[in-house]
């Protein structure tokens, strides 16, 4: 029998008896994070395709979510840290190794970006809309002449705060389950897949909704391709990693993560996609919901298993 | 691996995920000033010096205060031979003692209300001491003072006793005697003509061969003895440890001997067996200092090592392989006689067989075995003679306990339980520093004799167990708020240390020293405290011998040169032991006059039952006793006791790691509150094991109450040595209940 | 200079006294620690061995818990030491999540804190709290540079080992075997 205890009685709270100091607050901030790049970067992209006609979903009407998406986001971070008065110390300082500052530095960029994007639709969203001064439609001009540059910068800052919402727990290779090169591009396919979702379900043409599906089976299908690999890889790793994919194979996060996250959230989505494209009628909103339901309980599960794997004890 | 959180959250999370809105979202409650702790540096501080309370190895250190006047810390005297700087953690963390909030705060005083009930009124010094004075004297006028007895443990008690004594009374016991060292004290005193004392002249620095027989150094954290075993482990030398359980020293040890519980005995007579027929004693020691080698010799002819092996559970060739490597060591090598000894009633007799082979091998006197010890001796106040005793507890005990040098604290208890045929029994106990239900064995029994009291008066600094049974309760203030006597304890070199006050007592707390004088003064006996202040004393003291109170407030801890020679025996050195014959008596003629055998002969002991197993206990490391448990510091290191169980034993029983269990023992007796389990190969299976001083009953002690369960409430059955009267407390038999039995045993 | 420590598993006793030293030097609120001891137990009765082991900060060459931090608050100060400031630090965990040794805790103002090698008291030539009181002497301290350390000294004579080496974080805290 092997026998491991602390006889010094260590008990700290949020550190023991396991590591439990991210709660709801992260999860929720990638998961929107993911969700807002989705947008922005299938809103750029489009727009770089000019297809701005077809996909008004995709480039108009979806992007007036991601400011708040990306605000909700910010506050949920902000509620997370327990020393909040020195909040503004993230912006003290540019540290390229900590994801978490540029992620905060991302954030600060796309934010505003997003905003002038919102800006630049927002009379054609609300015609009755006025900017009241000169200048601001002087602005606004600007922009709209302006809006192949932005859609660049805008899918580029997307892709950067999507693999950073992978990146942020990847970096950390004391936890054992993040610690893999694949969740950064798998959270990033799940982000553009929640980011479609939405748009999706906001979508009322027929035809931006199946070029919209098309991707959206395509990001499902590399999605399970990558989550495969993870476990594969997992399990050909170190003993502690293995241990950490027996929590999802077996273990408590078993059942949670097979049918929130694999069935309902992209298998069944995936089907009445499917089904979708062939002409059956189905209510829209179902796979979305349960695309971004699964996108964010993943997340949720990935934080909490995550900080329970650890190296030593 | 193991998760904290269930499924059912989880997904309960993730089917909420659309409800998680804002409205879950809260304020994480913005601190709104700069508040970071940084330490504080030792230049910004000022050190008092002291003598720890903690426990009674007494080690020296300073009491660190802040410019604000906080204590911030307790660090050891590098210039202490008990502890050399280093404090252990209970020393470290006696800091909590100090801070601990549920402390007793003000003097209290037993009052009833209407409908019978009782409860303790608060009451000023002045009141509190005049009704003591008024009650003791009444029973001292009524039954003789002679039956007011004192119970102390510590440094108080030094004040007390001579309160009493001035008073008429001699009966004063610690519980270091017959619950601890009182066997071991009797079989040196019969073998060497001396007692062992505090603290072990043991030379374990320099030894070559360390023999623990139960003592569980490491867990016993006395704090001289660890740091030298440590040593003996940095030089490689052979430690050699007999304990049914994988105690940390015997993980540590060359040999461990996993003996049978209650068997020691039979090992040792073993041990003596083949030093004697191998000849691989110490002849020449043997030869010039001891008495009745031939008598042992022809005793033990027949104590083979294969007959202790039925006994014992130890193989032949493991106890002659072990005898071997004392032999090779010797006389550097230490059959430590243990500390608290008193386990199976026969403890006497296998100290004396410990203290035998010690004289086969012939340490006692020699490097590495034992040193020859040294004390500094301060002049006592001139004082009145004490009025003479008429009587004293031993008349309680005709005919019995004769070598017992001190008197016995269980004795005490039990002659206040009137007899018909005892003349008198006690009426008043003063109890200071010693918490008797969790000391004594028996609870009932020390409930029944606290019963009959007239009247008990409590001196402590926390409201532990004791106090609730008591009259009147006076908040003693710790240590660290206090000067107490001048530590005079033997060492290596002769040495004093001062105890001074590091901050003002908190609370209506006192001095012992200023209540013994107070309560003296009220009952006429003040010349017995010649000086007001206790300052006054330790100056006069200090002077006489040309140091003073200020130098030792400055340096804490002074040394003096050894008067009485070498540590050690000279080579062909003549010595006159103190017995009989003036020789280590190997056979004792002082214990063949009181008609027991004069060499240690092996009984057994019952055993326990199909479904019981023996009850074992001793320390933990960050904890003294029960008085520790409610300290913040400590109690953050480690909160309740366990039982250890084998993993066999309880994969029988089907029990899990952690899971809360009630003891119940041989007479029915169920433990007051739940124990968790602790399932661990480092125990036989014969055998459970608990650190003693939890499974606190006042729910004054906020941290401590509830937690853990009570050895002492489990030790019904005692097992009195008749030689010394020491209480053997470990053949009681436990089995395990999974579920709190309904019809709850009578606390 | 690179500030190490060795730890004497075959001495430790597991007393805890370097924990109850380490909070009050050091300000620990009740409930934390800086350092904490690990009993491990292997074998079966009555073939038994024990580990003790006095762990905190591995002050960790390759220091992840640096790296990640996204103000600087957690920063190298000479001698390797890893160390937070308070006052820059807004709370985040991530040095926490980001530390195999789970050797940083939140403290209850908000901050994270952990282990300083007591580089307050290295200023003033003392030894750190919790080697100074070890009743065992089983801690050694000192620069790994200067071969007349005592750490220098005790990891050429004895075997050690440190923990998780495989985080990769080249840890500092030597435990001899
Ligand atoms: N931390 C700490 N240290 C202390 C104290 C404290 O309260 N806390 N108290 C101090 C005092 S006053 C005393 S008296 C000493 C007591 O300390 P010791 O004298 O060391 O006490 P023991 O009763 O010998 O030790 C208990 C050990 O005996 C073993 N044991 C039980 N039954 C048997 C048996 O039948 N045979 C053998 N060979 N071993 C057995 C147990 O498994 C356990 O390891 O500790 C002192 N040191
Ligand atoms: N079941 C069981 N019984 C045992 C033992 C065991 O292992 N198991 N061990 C035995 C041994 S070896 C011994 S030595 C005895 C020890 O027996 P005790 O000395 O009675 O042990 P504690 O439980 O520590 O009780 C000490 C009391 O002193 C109080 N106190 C602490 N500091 C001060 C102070 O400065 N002034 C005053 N006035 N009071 C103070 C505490 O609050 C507490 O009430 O117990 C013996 N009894
Ligand atoms: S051994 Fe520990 S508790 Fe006992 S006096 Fe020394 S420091 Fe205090
Ligand atoms: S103080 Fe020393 S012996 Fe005690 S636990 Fe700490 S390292 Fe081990
Ligand atoms: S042990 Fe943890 S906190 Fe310390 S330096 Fe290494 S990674 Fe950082
Ligand atoms: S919690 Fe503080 S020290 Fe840790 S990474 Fe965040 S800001 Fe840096
Ligand atoms: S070095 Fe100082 S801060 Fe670090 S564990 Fe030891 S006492 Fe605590
Ligand atoms: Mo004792």
């Amino acid at each position: 029998m092997k026998e491991e205890l602390f006889v010094s009685g260590r008990n700290i709270p949020y550190i023991d008896p396991y590591l439990n100091i991210w709660h709801w607050e992260i999860p929720v901030y990638l998961f929107l994070g993911g969700l807002a790049a989705g947008i922005m970067f299938f809103a750029g992209y489009f727009t770089i395709m000019r297809k701005e006609k077809e996909m008004q979903a995709t480039v108009k009407y979806a992007p007036f979510l991601v400011p708040v998406a990306l605000v909700l986001g910010l506050i949920a971070l902000f509620l997370d840290l327990k020393h909040q008065l020195y909040f503004w110390r993230l912006y003290t300082t540019i540290r390229l190794e900590s994801p978490m500052s540029w992620g905060a530095w991302t954030l600060m960029l796309i934010t505003p970006l997003s905003m002038v994007w919102v800006a630049s639709y927002t009379r054609e969203v609300f015609s009755r809309w006025d900017w009241k001064f000169k200048i601001l439609y002087q602005l606004e001009e600007l922009i709209i002449k302006n809006r192949k540059s932005l859609a660049w910068a805008m899918m580029f800052l997307a892709v950067i705060l999507g693999v950073y919402t992978g990146i942020l727990l990847s970096a950390f290779n004391a936890r054992p389950l993040w610690n893999t090169s694949i969740l950064g591009p798998l959270f990033l396919v799940s982000g553009l897949s929640t980011g479609l979702a939405t748009i999706i379900w906001m979508s009322k043409s027929k035809y931006e909704r199946k070029v919209l599906s098309r991707l959206d089976l395509m990001l499902i299908g590399v999605e399970l391709f990558l989550i495969i690999h993870l476990f594969m890889g997992f399990l050909a790793a170190s003993e502690v990693q293995i241990e950490a994919a027996q929590l999802f194979l077996g273990g408590e996060f078993t059942v949670v993560f097979w049918v929130f996250v694999i069935i309902l959230g992209l298998i069944f989505p995936a089907i009445m996609e499917i089904l979708e494209l062939r002409g059956f009628h189905i209510p829209i909103w179902i796979p979305s919901l349960l695309i971004l339901i699964g996108g964010f309980v993943f997340r949720y599960v990935m934080v909490e298993a995550g900080q329970i794997t650890r190296y030593l004890y | 691996m193991k998760t904290r959180r269930d499924f059912i959250k989880i997904s309960a999370a993730g089917a909420g995920v659309a409800a998680l809105g804002l409205s879950t979202l809260h304020w994480n409650g913005v601190k709104a000033q700069e508040n970071t702790q940084h330490p504080v540096s030792d230049e910004e501080m000022t050190p008092y010096p002291t003598y720890c309370e903690v426990c009674f190895w007494q080690c020296a250190g300073w009491t660190y205060v802040d410019k604000k006047g906080s204590i911030k810390k307790i660090i050891g005297n590098k210039e202490d031979p008990h502890c050399n700087g280093r404090l252990c953690p209970r020393g470290t963390g006696g800091i909590g003692m100090y801070y601990d909030e549920d402390r007793l705060k003000t003097p209290l005083i037993r009052e009833y209300k209407e409908n019978g009930e009782a409860y303790f009124r608060k009451a000023s010094w002045d009141e509190a001491l005049d009704y003591t004075a008024k009650k003791l004297q009444a029973v001292a006028d009524e039954h003789g003072p002679e039956c007011i007895a004192l119970f102390n443990h510590g440094s108080a008690g030094k004040h007390f006793g001579t309160f009493l004594n001035a008073l008429g009374s001699p009966n004063i016991a610690a519980p270091s005697f017959a619950q601890c060292r009182g066997p071991r004290e009797t079989a040196w005193i019969a073998t060497f003509g001396e007692a062992v004392g505090s603290p072990e002249p043991t030379d374990i620095r320099d030894t070559d061969c360390l023999v623990l027989i139960g003592s569980h150094l490491g867990e016993n954290m006395h704090n001289g003895q660890v740091q030298e075993m440590a040593q003996v482990i940095d030089r490689g030398a052979t430690i050699i440890t007999v304990d049914p359980r994988l105690s940390t020293v015997a993980a540590k040890s060359k040999y461990w001997l996993p003996i049978k519980p209650a068997t020691d005995l039979a090992l040792l007579l073993a041990w003596i067996h083949v030093a004697i027929y191998e000849d691989i004693y110490n002849k020449e020691y043997v030869e010039k200092y001891t008495f009745g080698f031939d008598e042992l010799k022809e005793h033990v002819k027949n104590m083979t090592p294969e007959w202790a092996y039925g006994i014992t559970t130890i193989k032949p060739d493991i106890i002659r392989k072990t005898v071997r490597e004392m032999a090779n060591a010797a006389p550097s090598v230490i059959i430590h006689p243990g500390r608290h000894v008193t386990w199976y009633g026969d403890d006497t007799q296998r100290i004396r067989a410990v203290a035998i082979l010690n004289a086969l091998f012939g340490s006692w006197g020699n490097r590495g075995g034992f040193y020859l010890k040294e004390s500094f001796h301060l002049p006592k106040p001139h004082i009145p003679p004490y009025p003479k005793p008429t009587k004293t507890w031993r008349d309680a005990y005709p005919g019995q306990f004769k070598l017992a040098s001190l008197a016995l604290s269980s004795g005490i208890c039990d002659a206040t339980i009137p007899t018909e045929d005892r003349a008198c029994s006690f009426k008043a106990w003063i109890v200071s520093g010693t918490n008797l239900p969790l000391t004594l064995p028996d609870i009932k029994n020390t409930k029944k004799a606290m019963d009959n009291l007239d009247f008990m008066v409590v001196i402590d600094t926390m409201p532990m167990e004791v106090t609730g049974y008591a009259d009147v309760i006076l908040p003693e203030c710790t240590y660290l708020e206090r000067y107490d006597l001048i530590r005079t304890l033997p060492h290596r070199e002769p040495n004093i240390a001062l105890r001074m006050p590091a901050v003002k007592p908190k609370y209506d707390s006192k001095p012992a020293y200023w209540i013994a004088k107070q309560l003296a003064n009220k009952m006429g006996l003040g010349a017995y405290f010649p000086f007001d202040d206790i300052t006054d004393l330790l100056d006069w003291q200090l002077k006489q011998v040309g140091s003073s109170l200020e130098e030792m407030q400055r340096i804490g801890v002074k040394k003096f040169d050894r008067e009485n020679g070498g540590l050690y025996f000279q080579k062909g050195e003549d010595i006159e032991f103190n017995t009989p014959t003036g020789k280590i008596e190997l056979f004792s003629n002082d214990i063949a006059a009181e008609g027991f055998d004069p060499m240690p002969v092996y009984t057994p002991h019952p055993e326990p039952e199909q479904g019981f197993y023996r009850l074992i206990y001793g320390r933990a490391p960050m904890h003294t006793f029960s008085r520790t448990a409610n300290n913040h510091n400590l109690w953050d290191l480690k909160k309740e006791n366990s039982v250890w169980i084998n993993p066999k034993v309880a994969k029988l029983w089907n029990l899990k790691k952690d899971q809360l269990i009630w003891l119940k023992n041989q007479d029915g007796v169920v433990s007051s509150f739940p124990i968790k389990v602790r399932i661990t190969e480092r125990i036989r299976w014969d055998s459970v094991y608990m650190v003693h001083g939890f499974g606190h009953t006042d729910k004054k002690l906020s941290r401590a109450y509830g937690n853990g369960a009570n050895d002492s409430e489990l030790i019904t059955k005692v097992m009195v040595d008749p030689i010394m009267g020491g209480t053997g407390m470990r053949g009681n038999f436990v089995t395990f209940l999974t579920e709190k039995p309904a019809k709850e045993v009578e606390a | 200079m690179r500030y190490a420590m060795a730890i004497d598993t075959k001495k430790c006793v597991g007393c805890s006294d370097c924990v109850v030293a380490c909070q009050t030097e050091n300000n620990v609120p009740h409930g934390y620690c800086r350092d904490w001891i690990v009993e491990n137990v292997v074998g079966s009765y009555p073939n038994v061995e024990i580990e003790l082991r006095s762990e905190r900060c591995n002050h960790c060459d390759n220091s992840p818990c640096v790296r990640c931090c996204p103000t600087g608050a957690s920063h190298i100060v000479e001698g390797g030491i890893v160390k937070v400031t308070h006052s820059e630090c807004i709370g985040c965990g991530a040095c926490i999540q980001s530390c195999p040794y789970d050797a940083r805790y939140s403290h209850p103002d908000g901050y994270v804190d952990k282990c300083t090698f007591c580089d307050h008291r290295l200023a003033l030539g003392q030894d750190p709290a919790c080697v100074e009181v070890c009743p065992t002497s089983c801690l050694y301290f000192g620069d790994l540079e200067d071969p007349n350390s005592e750490v220098a000294k005790a990891l050429k004579n004895r075997n050690w080992k440190v923990l998780a080496p495989e985080a990769g974080t080249k840890p500092q805290l030597y435990f001899l075997t």
